[in-house]
């Protein structure tokens, strides 16, 4: 057994990245900030890194973000695995054609030829006040796109074991670090090493409601449980970690077991990632379900700024409590 | 403005000059089959020729290897064939055929083989050049002298792309070589009313390197222009914009009734064709004879005859590459859910 330490998400995904580039010369990390002069990144995540492997491989760059995927996809076609930091989820609106029409599509518009295993790592989130256009949660575009892995993790294992897998992946793979997540520490074996992408993990198990989820809302979801437990309703929480591909196998598993699903992201319900796994259950379990699916996601508006607003916009543990009840009716 | 000539400027050899000639060729004659082949019905796709345009890759791939890499955009065939793809792959898939080399998944925008260099060819606008920063980099971290040359028109020069590829280029110093092929026109507007500059090159001047405007259908001048941009690369001195001036003899894309020209101007244009013109030079001056070049020409059409044969006989993939090359790993057919249900 390997000793556990306590991190946040933030030294998780620190820790990744120096195992990965120790590991593997190939890996190269790049992005505004990223470099120690600059600071690590926004939020600390790459720190050390270009002291201990060298600015050659640990490159910060312009404010120029189609010219950092275009370079990490060139890179990639080049024999590299580059690690792309696009700062803030939204500013990947300034750079869609170099993922969507590029990093995800080269190996099929090439006929197989054309690989691109880079990473994207993204900050996003609402609980910051940072308002309409840094807080996004925009899994479900990329997810709608074919060609890219999307992954979000919720605690500081996932995070490690999670990252250094999207690194070391095939495809590109747009990995979402969320607000609500990094500064919750957990425990992380010291020898955590890659978890498997496109497989769930059951975050709580339970025998009555299903409440699929991942990122940021799990927490959330876990912060239901002790409410949830008093009203007498036994909840299973499934962590998705990966949102596309994701693990049909786990959430149809525990849906057949609880005949009850919730499916609960903190991205706008409104044509959300929610509704493609509520109508995958629908296809699959119909005839076992006692209810119908309920998608829980924020209101169709974009992130607000005042404090009682952005609070209202998450969905909260209240929320999810009063879903399962109603599932239970 | 910078002008490409200098006093002790390469001269090409007449063996070079025959080079950037059979390329030119190549890409013409190719050019044309692929035309008839359209006009004909057998070839249902977007065609974006490039007849007139021929020296400028011609000259460029002269003074490149097969480790040296191109990405260029869905006008751009005629960058490939200079490059010297083979054009048994290259029929077989702008037929949508399984030899294609693509597998026909990709198709005329898209070609790309990486034993030639042709590693992407892109349908959007500007977006050759981010992509050729990065394999730049890669090969600065390889140690190799490998040089990438990002193809793009006029009209990519005022997107964003241009300008952070531009910059980034140039702060990271990279082996990458911005040839713009500014035929006069961005789809049906011209380049005047579009650009804010006389001379795509002068944006240079705002990235910090040189930017020259060449007459890209004279040879020897852009012989001369891209050999000083291949020397600085691979010296490690970083990128160099090269603004190609020619002319687009066949519109926008094939069938385009070229509304947007005057009569005179095409007209004049198509009088002082390079191809004709280049070829009279070539004999007149003793660097070929007019019977090496008709051999030459002969080999290159049976070449392209045999092409076409061959594209076009090769078989369509099967339903089943829609689940290949998405990912690394073959899709499971649940993903596709239509499919579950069969024809």
């Amino acid at each position: 057994m390997s000793e556990m330490l306590k991190m946040n998400a933030i030294q998780a995904i620190n820790a990744a990245m120096m195992d990965a580039m120790a590991a593997d010369p190939k890996v190269l990390v790049l992005g505004e900030d990223i470099a120690d002069p600059e600071g690590g990144g926004v939020t600390g995540t790459m720190r050390g890194l270009s002291t201990k492997f060298g600015e050659h491989r640990v490159r910060t760059t312009p404010i120029s973000e189609q010219a950092i995927i275009g370079a990490a996809i060139g890179a990639a076609l080049g024999g590299y695995k580059p690690v792309a930091e696009i700062m803030l989820m939204n500013f990947t609106t300034v750079c869609m054609d170099m993922i969507f029409n590029h990093a995800a599509k080269l190996r099929f518009m090439s006929g197989g030829q054309s690989a691109v295993p880079i990473t994207i790592r993204t900050l996003t989130g609402a609980g910051w006040q940072t308002a309409g256009q840094h807080a996004d949660h925009l899994e479900g575009w990329f997810a709608h796109a074919a060609g890219i892995k999307v992954v979000a993790p919720s605690n500081p294992a996932d995070y490690k074991g999670l990252l250094m897998s999207c690194i070391q992946d095939p495809d590109p793979c747009i990995f979402i670090e969320s607000a609500g997540t990094l500064f919750v520490p957990g425990e992380v074996a010291a020898d955590q090493g890659p978890i498997p992408l496109g497989v769930a993990r059951v975050a709580n198990e339970g025998t009555d409601v299903t409440i699929v989820t991942w990122s940021s809302m799990v927490l959330r979801a876990q912060a239901a449980l002790p409410a949830l437990a008093e009203a007498g309703i036994s909840a299973e929480i499934i962590d998705l970690r990966t949102v596309s591909p994701w693990d049909r196998e786990a959430v149809f598993a525990s849906v057949a077991k609880t005949g009850r699903a919730i499916v609960a992201h903190e991205a706008v319900r409104n044509f959300g990632p929610g509704a493609e796994i509520a109508a995958s259950i629908n296809e699959e379990l119909f005839t076992t379900l006692k209810k119908p699916v309920i998608r829980l996601g924020a209101p169709t508006c974009p992130v607000p700024f005042s404090k009682p607003l952005e609070d209202a916009f998450l969905v909260s543990p209240a929320q999810v409590v009063a879903a399962a009840k109603s599932l239970m009716a | 403005m910078a002008e490409s000539s200098t006093a002790n400027a390469p001269q090409p050899s007449s063996a070079a000059l025959v080079d950037i000639y059979r390329r030119m060729v190549r890409i013409e004659r190719n050019d044309d089959a692929i035309r008839a082949t359209i006009r004909r019905g057998k070839l249902m796709m977007p065609y974006y020729s490039a007849r007139g345009q021929e020296v400028i890759p011609s000259a460029v791939s002269h003074h490149l290897t097969d480790d040296d890499k191109i990405c260029t955009i869905y006008r751009g065939i005629h960058d490939m064939v200079a490059k010297d793809m083979p054009l048994r792959p290259l029929w077989a898939e702008i037929a949508g055929r399984v030899d294609g080399t693509c597998k026909g998944k990709g198709g005329p925008m898209h070609l790309t083989h990486p034993e030639t260099g042709v590693m992407v060819t892109t349908g959007i606008v500007g977006s050759s050049m981010p992509i050729a920063n990065g394999l730049a980099w890669a090969a600065l971290l390889d140690g190799s002298k490998q040089v990438t040359v990002a193809y793009f028109g006029d009209g990519a020069s005022n997107i964003g792309a241009f300008h952070e590829s531009l910059n980034l280029a140039s702060v990271w110093k990279l082996p990458v070589i911005f040839v713009c092929q500014n035929n006069g026109f961005a789809e049906h507007t011209r380049f005047e009313k579009a650009t804010s500059v006389e001379h795509i090159a002068t944006r240079a001047i705002a990235y910090g390197m040189p930017g020259f405007t060449v007459d890209g259908n004279d040879p020897w001048a852009m012989y001369e222009a891209v050999a000083m941009a291949v020397e600085r690369a691979r010296n490690g001195d970083g990128p160099t914009l090269l603004e190609c001036k020619t002319f687009r003899f066949l519109g926008h894309v094939l069938g385009d009734d070229d509304f947007y020209m005057t009569k005179e101007e095409k007209a004049a244009a198509m009088a002082d064709d390079p191809l004709p013109k280049f070829r009279a030079r070539l004999i007149a001056e003793g660097h070929a004879t007019e019977e090496q070049l008709a051999k030459m020409q002969a080999d290159i059409e049976a070449e392209v005859a045999d092409a076409q044969a061959f594209g076009m006989a090769s078989e369509f993939p099967s339903a089943d590459e829609l689940r290949r090359d998405v990912f690394a790993t073959e899709m499971p057919p649940q993903q596709f859910s239509a499919m579950e249900f069969g024809a």
